[in-house]
């Protein structure tokens, strides 16, 4: 995966994080996942199709997840509310948001598919042209993943002179 | 979250009402604790594009907060469909979404602006102001229109 295409949903991560925890973010660490991605614990994922296509999955912890959702929300949640799982998605929806307008204005086209509760156990396994590169943030509520599988559509690789 | 200058409806000194549609609850919970910090009050709450419709009609808000990624319908062709039927209608399209393209698409379609997500409650503040124009006007400390 080019660097080109990780680095928006890097800036755009850090970016979104920092605005909603009123902290600065870092990155723990960033490694390639060769085998099934194992969800952390609280979890969202968007798939996004066009120039680009794949996912990009945000994963937590749930006590990180609770103290993000009640800062974000600017009331103490419970581990029960379900507004847990939804301030996860939205937080996955502004940072996917925000790295497709930068992806954009690149020249690369797409379209993002609304956020999703990300259950199951594992996520998709990187593939010969599918890589799958984990992101760690370092934030004041706990650690932040991010998941991004994507790979060049190659369809539309003419079209952007990839 | 910081208190701002109620902004009421010039016509009759009462507060903003608001439609807010987005197909994230936690987004529709934040914008309705910003609208209240603006002083408006929430009309209607929609999930999905096609409920902003049938919301629209039922509530007549001053103004309608869309998001514009949503299932069934997307913001752009309800703020569309909306503004055939009521030309008159305000919508701000609220989304993290925010290339060139989509703006552009959401103007000629209707939107009167847009303001990019996650949103700063200060932008969001002069966003409303300038939309609602000499329709609104904001509140001083003693309550009156200035």
């Amino acid at each position: 995966m080019k660097m080109e295409l990780i680095q928006p949903f890097i800036n755009a991560a850090d970016a979104v994080l920092a605005q909603g925890l009123k902290a600065p973010t870092s990155i723990e660490n960033l490694s390639m996942d060769e085998e099934a991605y194992r969800r952390k614990g609280v979890a969202a994922v968007i798939w996004v199709s066009g120039d680009i296509e794949g996912h990009i999955m945000f994963d937590m912890m749930p006590q990180t997840a609770v103290r993000l959702a009640s800062l974000l929300s600017g009331m103490e949640l419970p581990e029960t509310d379900t507004m847990i799982w939804e301030a996860v998605c939205e937080l996955a929806n502004q940072v996917i948001g925000n790295a497709v307008t930068s992806l954009n204005d690149q020249g690369f086209q797409f379209r993002v598919h609304p956020p999703a509760v990300h259950t199951s156990e594992h996520g998709a396994m990187g593939t010969e042209d599918i890589e799958t590169l984990v992101i760690a943030f370092n934030t004041t509520v706990g650690t932040v993943y991010m998941n991004i599988a994507l790979r060049y559509c190659q369809k539309n690789q003419a079209a952007v002179g990839l | 979250m910081e208190q701002f200058a109620p902004v009421k409806r010039s016509k009759d000194g009462q507060p903003v009402r608001y439609l807010v549609v987005d197909d994230s609850v936690f987004a529709r919970k934040n914008l309705a604790r910003m609208i209240e910090t603006f002083g408006g009050q929430l009309a209607g709450e929609a999930g999905d594009g096609m409920t902003a419709i049938t919301e629209y009609e039922r509530t007549r808000p001053d103004i309608v907060l869309m998001d514009i990624t949503m299932p069934q319908m997307e913001g752009i062709e309800a703020a569309e469909k909306i503004v055939q039927q009521h030309p008159e209608a305000r919508i701000v399209m609220v989304s993290s979404v925010g290339y060139q393209e989509n703006i552009v698409a959401a103007l000629q379609r209707g939107a009167r602006h847009f303001v990019q997500k996650p949103v700063k409650p200060e932008v969001l503040y002069e966003v409303i102001k300038y939309v609602l124009g000499e329709e609104g006007s904001v509140a001083n400390a003693a309550g009156a229109g200035v």
